[in-house]
Parts: structure tokens; C-alpha cells; sequence
């Protein structure tokens, strides 16, 4: 059956997913984590009443205000997107995906506006009690709605708790609990907020080594230091444990990304894990082809990280393409463990699947209910491969694996740098000796952008790593996107590329003033 | 609890929240109306920041019920989310596009070195508050004037081209802008939110100089608000409309007058739409009468009465079975609430989330009143805390 597909309208759509969110990434982070450290501060300022705290507090609320501002800006359209550019998709799993964002919406936006009002505004208008309880609340706010849409995203990595109902053709809730507590969500959401808190205290740090290094405002710069690189510390290791938890979701759950991120074509029984390697370029799968140009390995560490066991068969992505091994992952829901079977045999299901849709439908238009209740069973049974039926060929299924694994290997070293960093940063702090060490606090400087490229990187592995699917296993990106002439979304991707970079560019110039002009000028406004 | 409501009776408690934030956002409105009016009621660099800062307090508030009311509709029914913003594409970007400008405007404007400068940050807030309210108002109006759109669940079988919802319109949306109607429901949502604005600026600042000017601009935007608003309406009620006409509740014809009926067969959303539209008129008409002395009180009517007048004509359009979002290319794909909507499960599990929609609102008052115990005047301005 040949499928004749429209991939520049498929490609755009898709390129304009990534510009608008990875535009809004670029400052959702750090408002994640900026939020509580200010917080924290203006914790110490009621406490201890003194000025200099009250001072700092003000200073970085007004970049926090800078960079909010345009993070409501990119965000708006991510939620309009899902709509505009994702239509179908928006139909095939509203029922479950609509949720999160309205509670998103009701539960965390509300919250966040409300108080960040009081906390720019309410200085001179409010108790200090209640304006500390605002900052509190803007931050728990800010978080709430990381929550509600990695919870939706998570859903997309790893669907579960809903049932296919083909009278509505879409898929319907099951358990909403499933869904908010499933492991991924829980590792999806610990991981990026605790990654957001080191990139905040990285940008707090870097700025405050600024300030040393022009020998400005070093009682600030000093106990802004202290707090950020406590602060970070905690979330870099939190980070680290929470991305290994995410790393053992996806073995489990997205065996094809795991071997993506890993540059493994041929699986093996107790498979390393890559310390350092350039990959063979232009490497297609099956082509027999070493992947690696020059590789070192940690030996079983793979297997030990995926499935808690070093012996564990890791598969690689052409035993994916081929099936045939006994997966010890079990990546559809409540499905039977037996031998994997291959993607053409699923592209085979789907399909089937797919026909049986359109044959219930058909019976039960002309009530037909014997035929209907038969091609129901057809369905239901082969509804895990139903997103393979619209595939091509099976080659669709690999994504891009050079993007992916060096942005995961880009994630995991400045994962680990951060931490090193970060105690060699505390000791220093601790002893203050900070301001002689002109080469730490350089270094810290140049660390924020390592800590924004880290972060991106995250999301390159997460969300290119799953293509082509859009919903894992049942719906791919060409099944999910709005029918629309591609040149509307191509003239919309433009659109947001150009604005969003000349806001971008503001923003930066204003930042950078504010930084310039310092607490003094700037705190008061 | 909501449990053991049936299918129905969640759709209908949908609609309403639908509709009750549809009013709400309305009237916050209010924000984007002012900031069509900076120059025309500011003179002065003082004035202009007085006016922005009342303005900007409230922006968030606009902002965030746009977003939620995005999400409570994609959440209750998905099938319109997907359909009308998939569809009518260059209709919401145009919606959207403004409040992305908008959101950095407030914030960016007067800070040193913003690479665009001042004028063109209000130059941006114009633009939000004059082509927001107007697209808004239109697409509002397509509920009862229809769209082209086709929605075939089959299609997912078609492997190359499984899209469900098609908009079978040229323009992808902006047909909607060569109907009258819509134009005309459009202008009044841009002359009343200019209205809502003038009440508003008159209750939080004080300036003896903007308030004359407040006065003057409530006479000019008052008139075109009515003719359009009434000129729309009567046209609604004299219009055929769409309406399910078989027990089974599938079948979908035109029925003459359906609008008008349907407001003789709900006799509560006609009390809502009365009192509404003398709730908005009286809102005016008391400050028009002496602005000195109520020209600060006429948001306290005048706000209401849109909320209530909105949520009556969203009432209209989608209960007494009646699609609320008709397609005129084929009438049989026309949405209704109870053909558009989530399952029962998912209803049911938003129906519990709405119960914390009262807290949320004593939160935000208690907030408000708390930092706007005092009118933004000269003096605050320069005192050196946070403005815009
Ligand atoms: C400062 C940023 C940062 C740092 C240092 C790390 N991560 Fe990360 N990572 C993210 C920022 C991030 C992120 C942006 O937050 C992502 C994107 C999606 C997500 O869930 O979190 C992410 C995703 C992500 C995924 C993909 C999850 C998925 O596909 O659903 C894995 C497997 C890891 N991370 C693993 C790690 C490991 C083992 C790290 C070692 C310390 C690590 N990350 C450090
Ligand atoms: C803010 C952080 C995020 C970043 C930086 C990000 C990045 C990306 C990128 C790079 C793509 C393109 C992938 C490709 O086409 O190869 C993409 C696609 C997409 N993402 Fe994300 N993403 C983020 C969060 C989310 C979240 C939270 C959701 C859902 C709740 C989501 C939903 C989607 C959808 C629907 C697409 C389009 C379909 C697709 O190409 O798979 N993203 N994103
Ligand atoms: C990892 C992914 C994401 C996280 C953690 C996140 C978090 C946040 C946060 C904290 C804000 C507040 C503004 C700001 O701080 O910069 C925000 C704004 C916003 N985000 Fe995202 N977001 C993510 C991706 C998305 C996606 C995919 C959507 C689309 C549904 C979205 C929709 C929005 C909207 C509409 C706003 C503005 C809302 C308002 O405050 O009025 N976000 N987001």
C-alpha cells in the first residue's frame, strides 16, 4: 500500500514546534529556578530584617521580571500550537491531553500572575509576611505549570491509562492517576525542574563572579554566590539522579531512543556504555558498517543503567528493525513479554488495525452489529501498532541518531561538570578565597552558556528521539499534523523566527544594561 | 459527585464555564481597549505613564484567561479546538500574534537600552489592543454565522492524509472577515473593550486632565459600540440558524428564526442578556450623565453587564440544540456541544478541577484589593518603585 505522504507540510510544522519551544525553553529554566532563590533570599530578609538582603532580592527580581516577560510571550503559542499545527493529534488524544493544559492553565498560571503582580507591585503596599508568601507562591506557581505540561509530555513518551474508542475515534481517559503518577512523568518532571535550578544558579553565580571580577558589589556578589551554589549543588545531584532515572524510562519505554542515544546499531548482552566516541558519519543502519570511528567503552554499564542488571540484552537498532530478541523492556502497555517482533510485522498490524477502524465504522453505519463486534476485536488487538500502519517503511522509525547522541553526550559531561564546579566553587566560597581566584570566577562566568546548551540538549534528546512519533506508537507525526498548505506555516515559521529573535535580542540588551547598571541603580526599580 | 451526572449535564456544565470565561475575558478586555488609547487620552509623558501603568497591572490577568480559556476549551471539546484552530489557522495566529508583542511590551518599554525603543513597545500595544478585540470579536461571531469546515472521522483511515477536520475555506479562517456580521461583532468588541477602558483608567487613575479627556472618549465610543453591537444583534435575531432536528439527535437542518427562538425557549439566558446589555447601558449612562461623580463607578455596572452579556450570547449559541460552531460548507459536520465534547471520565475529572476556579477568584481579589487600595497618580510614578 503505498502512503504518499506531504513532508514539507509535515517538516515545517515540525520546524516550527522546535523554534517556538526551544525559544521558550530558553527562558522557562531559568524562571523555574531564579523564582525560589529569590525567594530564599527574601526568606533571610525577613528574618534577619537587614537591608543589603532586601537589596538583593530587588536586584534579581527585576531580571527575573525581564526574562518572565518574554517567557509568557513564547509560551502563549505553544499552547495555541498543539491546535493550530497539531490538529489531529489534538483530536486523537484531547481527551487525555486537554486536561493538563486547562489545569495548567486554572491551577499554576493564575497562581503565578497573581502573585508575581504582588511581588513586583506590593514592596510598599503589603506586609512583609504576605509579600514573602507572594514570592513563595509565584514560585510554586512557576512550577506547578512545569508540572502539568510534563505530565502532558510524558504522556506523549509513554501513553498510558486511556482506551481506544473507535464510535469517537480517539483515544479516552481511563485514569487520571495513571497518568499524573506514571514513571515517567515523575522522572520527567524531577529531572527538569532540578536541571532548571542548576541553570538559575549558574546564571546567579556567573553573574555574580561578573561583579567580582570588576571589583563591584562583593558583599552581593558573595552571598549571592553562596546561596546559588548550595542551591545548585543539590539540584546538579538531584539532576544526576533523576537523569538516570529518565535513562532507565526510556530503555524500558523507547528502546529505539535509548539506542539512538547510545549510537548502538547492534545490540548485545551486557552492552557498554559509551564514555567518549566519534561516530561514523553518514552510518546507515545495516549497511555493516563499524558506528564508531574511535570509541571508549565502561563495559556492562550500559545493561546495569537500562535494566538494573549487566548482563541485560541491550537492543540495538537493528535488532529493533529486525525483532526476533526477548525484550526485557515492555514498551506498550499491559502487553504479554514474548519475542519482539519486527517493524515491518508492525507496520503489517497497524495496518490492520487501521482497516479494522474503518470496517467497524462502516457496520455500524448500516448496523451491521455482528460485523462490528468482530472488527472491534480486530482492532482492539492489534491497537498497540495502530501509529506503525501510517509509516512508510520501517527505515521511518530510526531517528536522527548523530543529533541525538551528542546532544546526550553533550547533556551527561556537563552534568557531571556542573557538580565539580559547583564543589570547587563551595570551597572557595567557604574559605573566601573566591575573589583571588580570577580563573574560577572566569570560568563560572563562561558556564552559562554550557548550563542553557545543556539544557536544550535535554529536550533534542528527548523530543527528536522519539520521532517519528508524535504519540508514541500510535500516531506519527505525519498522522497528527493540520491540514493546511504549507506555505501558511512556513510564512508562520518565519514570522516567529524573526520576532522571536529581535525580542530575544532585547531582552539580552536590557539584561545586560540592568546587570551593568547594578543594584544600586537597578534594584530600586 | 460528578460522577453520577450523565454526559449531558457535564457538557451543559462545560458550556457554561466555557461561556462564563468567554464573558470574563471580554471584560478584561478592558486592557487591550485602554492600550488603543494611550495617545489619544495621555498628552503628556506623565499622563502616558500613569495610563500604561494602570494598564499594566491588569495585563496578566487579560493574558492568562486567553491561555486558560484555550485550555478549559481544548480540555471539554477537543473536537472545536482542533477543528477551528487547525483550520481558521491565519485567524488565531492573528489573535495570537498580538499577545505575544504584547507580553514583553509592559515590561520593556521604559527600560534603558530595549534595542526598539519606547514608541514602538506602545506601537505594539496598539497593535494587541486594536487587531486582538477585533479578531476576537469576529471569530466569536462565526458561532452563529458559520464556517467552512468539514469533519469525517474516517478519514484516519486514509493513510497518506488521515486529517479529520478540514477547512475547506481559501483563506484558512479569514473568510471570516467578508461576512458583515462578523465585522460588525468585531468593531463592537473593540468599541466596548475602549469603553471598558475608559470606565476602567477612570477608576484607578487620578488626574483632573486625563478624566476630561475620560469623558469625551466615553461620548465617541459609546455611539459606534451601540450601532454595531445592535446592528448585529437585530441581525442575529432575525437570521436562520442551525438546529439538531431529530430525536436522535443527529440530524442537523436550518430552522427559520432559530436565534430569536431560542431565546423565547430559555427565558433565564433572555433575563441574563436583558440585564446584561441594562447593565452595560446604565454603566455608561451614569457617567455620561456626570462624570465627576460616577465616572469612577461605571466599571462596577458596566464590567458585569458584559460578562453577563457575553455568557447569554454563548448560551444562545450552543444550547436549545443548537451547534455552536455551525459549518455552512456542510452543515451535517457541524459541532454541537454534545457531538464536540470529552468523554465522561474526562469531564467528570474536570468538574472536580473547577471546583478550585472560587478559590482562584478570592486569591486574585484578596491580591488586588490589597495592592490597589490607592488610585496611580503623579506622586507614585516618580517614588521609585516597580513601574513600566
Ligand atoms: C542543565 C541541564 C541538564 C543536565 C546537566 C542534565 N540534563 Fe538530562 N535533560 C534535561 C536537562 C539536563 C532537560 C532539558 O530537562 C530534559 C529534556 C526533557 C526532560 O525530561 O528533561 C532532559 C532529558 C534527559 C533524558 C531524556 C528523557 C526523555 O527522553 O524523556 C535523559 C535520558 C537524561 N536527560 C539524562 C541525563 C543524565 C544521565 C544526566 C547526567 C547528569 C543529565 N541528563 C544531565
Ligand atoms: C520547552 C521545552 C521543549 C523543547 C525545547 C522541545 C523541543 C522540540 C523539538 C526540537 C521538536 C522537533 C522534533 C523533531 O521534529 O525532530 C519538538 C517537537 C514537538 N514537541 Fe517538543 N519540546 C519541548 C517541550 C515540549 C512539551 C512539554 C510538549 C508537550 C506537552 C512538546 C510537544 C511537542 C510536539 C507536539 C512536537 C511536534 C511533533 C514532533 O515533531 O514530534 N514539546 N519539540
Ligand atoms: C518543559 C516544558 C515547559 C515548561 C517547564 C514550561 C513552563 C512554563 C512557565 C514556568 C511559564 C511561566 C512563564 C515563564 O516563566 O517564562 C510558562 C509560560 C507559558 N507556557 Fe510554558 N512551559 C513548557 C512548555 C510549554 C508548552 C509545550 C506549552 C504549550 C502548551 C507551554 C505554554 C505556556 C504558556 C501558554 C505560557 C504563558 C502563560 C501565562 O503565564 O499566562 N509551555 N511555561
Amino acid at each position: 500500500m503505498p502512503v504518499n505522504i506531504d513532508y514539507s507540510l509535515v517538516d515545517w510544522s515540525r520546524a516550527q514546534f522546535a523554534l517556538t519551544a526551544m525559544y521558550h525553553w530558553l527562558f522557562v529554566p531559568l524562571t523555574l529556578g531564579l523564582s525560589f532563590i529569590i525567594a530564599i533570599m527574601e526568606s533571610v530578609y525577613v528574618r534577619t530584617g537587614n537591608e543589603e538582603w532586601k537589596r538583593m532580592t530587588k536586584f534579581w527580581m527585576t531580571l527575573f521580571g525581564i526574562n518572565f516577560a518574554i517567557g509568557v510571550a513564547t509560551g502563549i503559542i505553544l499552547e495555541f500550537e498543539f491546535g493550530t499545527n497539531w490538529s489531529n493529534y489534538s483530536w486523537f488524544v484531547g481527551d487525555i491531553f486537554g486536561a493538563p493544559l486547562a489545569i495548567e492553565g486554572i491551577m499554576a498560571f493564575f497562581l503565578e500572575s497573581t502573585f508575581i503582580a504582588v511581588m513586583f507591585f506590593g514592596w510598599d503596599k503589603v506586609s512583609r509576611k504576605f509579600h514573602l508568601a507572594a514570592s513563595w507562591l509565584t514560585a510554586i506557581g512557576a512550577n506547578l505549570s512545569a508540572l502539568w505540561i510534563l505530565v502532558a509530555n510524558a504522556w506523549m513518551q509513554y501513553p498510558t491509562g486511556m482506551k481506544f474508542n473507535p464510535d469517537t475515534a480517539r483515544n479516552e481517559m481511563q485514569n487520571f492517576w495513571d497518568i499524573l503518577l506514571s514513571p515517567v512523568a515523575i522522572n520527567k518532571f524531577f529531572h527538569t525542574v532540578t536541571s532548571s535550578f542548576i541553570l538559575a544558579s549558574f546564571f546567579v553565580l556567573g553573574i555574580s563572579a561578573w561583579y567580582l571580577l570588576k571589583n563591584r558589589e562583593h558583599l552581593l556578589a558573595k552571598r549571592s554566590m553562596m546561596i546559588a551554589a548550595i542551591f545548585g549543588l543539590a539540584a546538579a545531584l538531584g539532576t544526576a539522579f533523576t537523569g538516570d532515572g529518565s535513562a532507565y524510562q526510556v530503555s524500558q519505554k523507547q528502546p529505539m531512543k535509548l539506542a539512538a542515544m547510545e549510537g548502538l546499531y547492534k545490540g548485545s548482552y551486557g552492552a557498554g556504555l559509551v564514555a567518549f566516541g566519534v561516530l561514523t558519519p553518514a552510518k546507515i543502519a545495516g549497511d555493516g558498517k563499524d558506528p564508531f570511528l574511535f570509541r571508549i567503552e565502561f563495559p556492562k554499564l550500559l545493561s546495569f543503567l537500562g535494566y538494573r542488571n549487566p548482563d541485560a540484552f541491550v537492543p540495538g537498532i537493528e535488532d529493533i528493525l529486525r525483532g526476533g530478541f526477548n525484550p526485557q523492556y515492555n514498551a506498550v502497555p499491559k502487553q504479554e513479554l514474548s519475542a519482539a517482533i519486527s517493524i515491518d510485522e508492525k507496520i503489517a498490524r497497524g495496518r490492520l488495525a487501521i482497516a479494522a477502524f474503518g470496517a467497524y465504522r462502516q457496520a455500524v453505519s448500516v448496523k451491521d452489529s455482528l460485523k462490528a463486534s468482530e472488527a472491534g476485536k480486530t482492532l482492539q488487538a492489534n491497537f498497540p501498532y495502530f501509529g506503525y500502519g501510517y509509516l512508510e517503511s520501517s527505515k521511518a522509525v530510526i531517528p536522527s541518531v548523530p543529533l541525538i547522541y551528542y546532544a546526550f553526550h553533550f547533556m551527561v559531561y556537563s552534568g557531571l561538570y556542573f557538580i565539580i564546579l559547583l564543589i570547587v566553587l563551595l570551597f572557595y566560597l567557604h574559605n573566601d578565597r573566591i575573589e583571588i581566584q580570577r580563573w574560577l570566577l572566569r570560568c563560572t562566568l563562561w558556564t552559562i552558556p554550557v548550563a542553557y546548551l545543556a539544557s536544550q540538549a535535554g529536550w533534542i534528546v528527548a523530543e527528536v528521539g522519539r520521532q517519528p512519533w508524535v504519540i508514541q506508537d500510535l500516531l506519527p507525526v505525519s498522522a497528527g499534523v493540520s491540514k493546511i498548505g504549507s506555505s501558511s506555516v512556513q510564512l508562520t515559521f518565519w514570522l516567529f523566527a524573526i520576532v522571536f529573535t529581535v525580542l530575544l535580542i532585547a531582552e539580552v540588551m536590557i539584561m545586560v544594561k540592568q546587570i551593568k547598571l547594578g543594584p544600586k541603580n537597578g534594584g530600586a526599580h | 459527585m460528578f460522577e453520577t451526572l450523565s454526559l449531558g449535564a457535564l457538557q451543559s456544565y462545560w458550556w457554561i464555564i466555557i461561556s462564563l470565561l468567554g464573558g470574563v475575558l471580554v471584560f478584561l478586555m478592558f486592557v487591550q481597549g485602554g492600550q488603543t488609547m494611550i495617545y489619544t487620552l495621555g498628552k503628556t509623558e506623565r499622563q502616558r505613564k500613569m495610563i500604561v501603568n494602570a494598564l499594566g497591572r491588569k495585563w496578566e490577568f487579560t493574558f492568562t484567561t486567553l491561555v486558560t480559556f484555550g485550555g478549559a476549551f481544548f480540555a471539554s471539546f477537543p473536537l472545536f479546538y482542533s477543528t477551528s484552530f487547525g483550520g481558521a489557522y491565519w485567524v488565531w495566529m492573528g489573535i495570537l500574534f498580538p499577545f505575544i508583542l504584547q507580553a514583553v511590551a509592559y515590561e520593556y518599554r521604559s527600560k534603558p537600552n530595549n534595542l526598539l525603543g519606547p514608541r514602538t513597545y506602545e506601537i505594539f500595544l496598539f497593535i494587541n489592543g486594536a487587531l486582538g478585540t477585533l479578531l476576537l470579536g469576529a471569530a466569536v461571531s462565526t458561532f452563529f454565522t458559520g464556517s467552512l469546515f468539514s469533519v469525517n472521522k474516517l478519514n484516519l483511515v486514509n493513510l497518506a492524509d488521515p486529517a479529520i477536520s478540514r477547512w475547506e475555506g481559501p483563506a484558512y479562517g479569514l473568510e471570516a472577515v467578508l461576512n458583515w456580521r462578523n465585522v460588525a461583532l468585531g468593531l463592537a468588541v473593540l468599541f466596548l473593550s475602549r469603553v471598558l477602558g475608559v470606565l476602567y483608567i477612570a477608576n484607578s487613575v487620578s488626574d483632573e486632565d486625563i478624566h476630561r479627556r475620560l469623558r469625551k472618549q466615553l461620548l465617541a465610543n459609546s455611539v459606534p459600540f451601540l450601532v454595531f453591537f445592535l446592528a448585529w444583534l437585530i441581525a442575529l435575531m432575525v437570521m436562520p440558524g442551525l438546529g439538531v432536528n431529530n430525536i436522535q439527535g443527529n440530524t442537523i437542518g436550518w430552522e427559520p428564526y432559530k436565534y430569536f427562538r431560542n431565546l423565547m425557549d430559555m427565558p433565564l439566558v433572555t433575563v441574563c442578556l436583558a440585564g446584561g446589555i441594562i447593565a452595560v447601558l446604565t454603566g455608561i449612562g451614569f457617567p455620561l450623565f456626570d462624570f465627576l461623580k460616577n465616572g469612577s463607578k461605571g466599571i462596577w455596572l458596566a464590567g458585569p453587564g458584559t460578562i453577563l452579556t457575553v455568557f447569554a450570547l454563548f448560551c444562545l449559541a450552543g444550547f436549545n440544540n443548537t451547534p455552536f460552531y455551525p459549518s455552512t460548507w456542510d452543515i451535517q459536520s457541524s459541532l454541537t456541544i454534545n457531538n464536540s465534547s470529552s468523554s465522561h471520565y474526562t469531564l467528570t475529572a474536570m468538574s472536580y478541577v473547577s471546583l478550585i476556579i472560587p478559590l482562584v477568584l478570592v486569591y486574585i481579589w484578596y491580591s488586588w484589593r490589597s495592592i490597589n487600595r490607592k488610585k496611580i497618580d503623579a506622586a507614585e510614578m516618580e517614588s521609585g518603585e516597580h513601574t513600566y
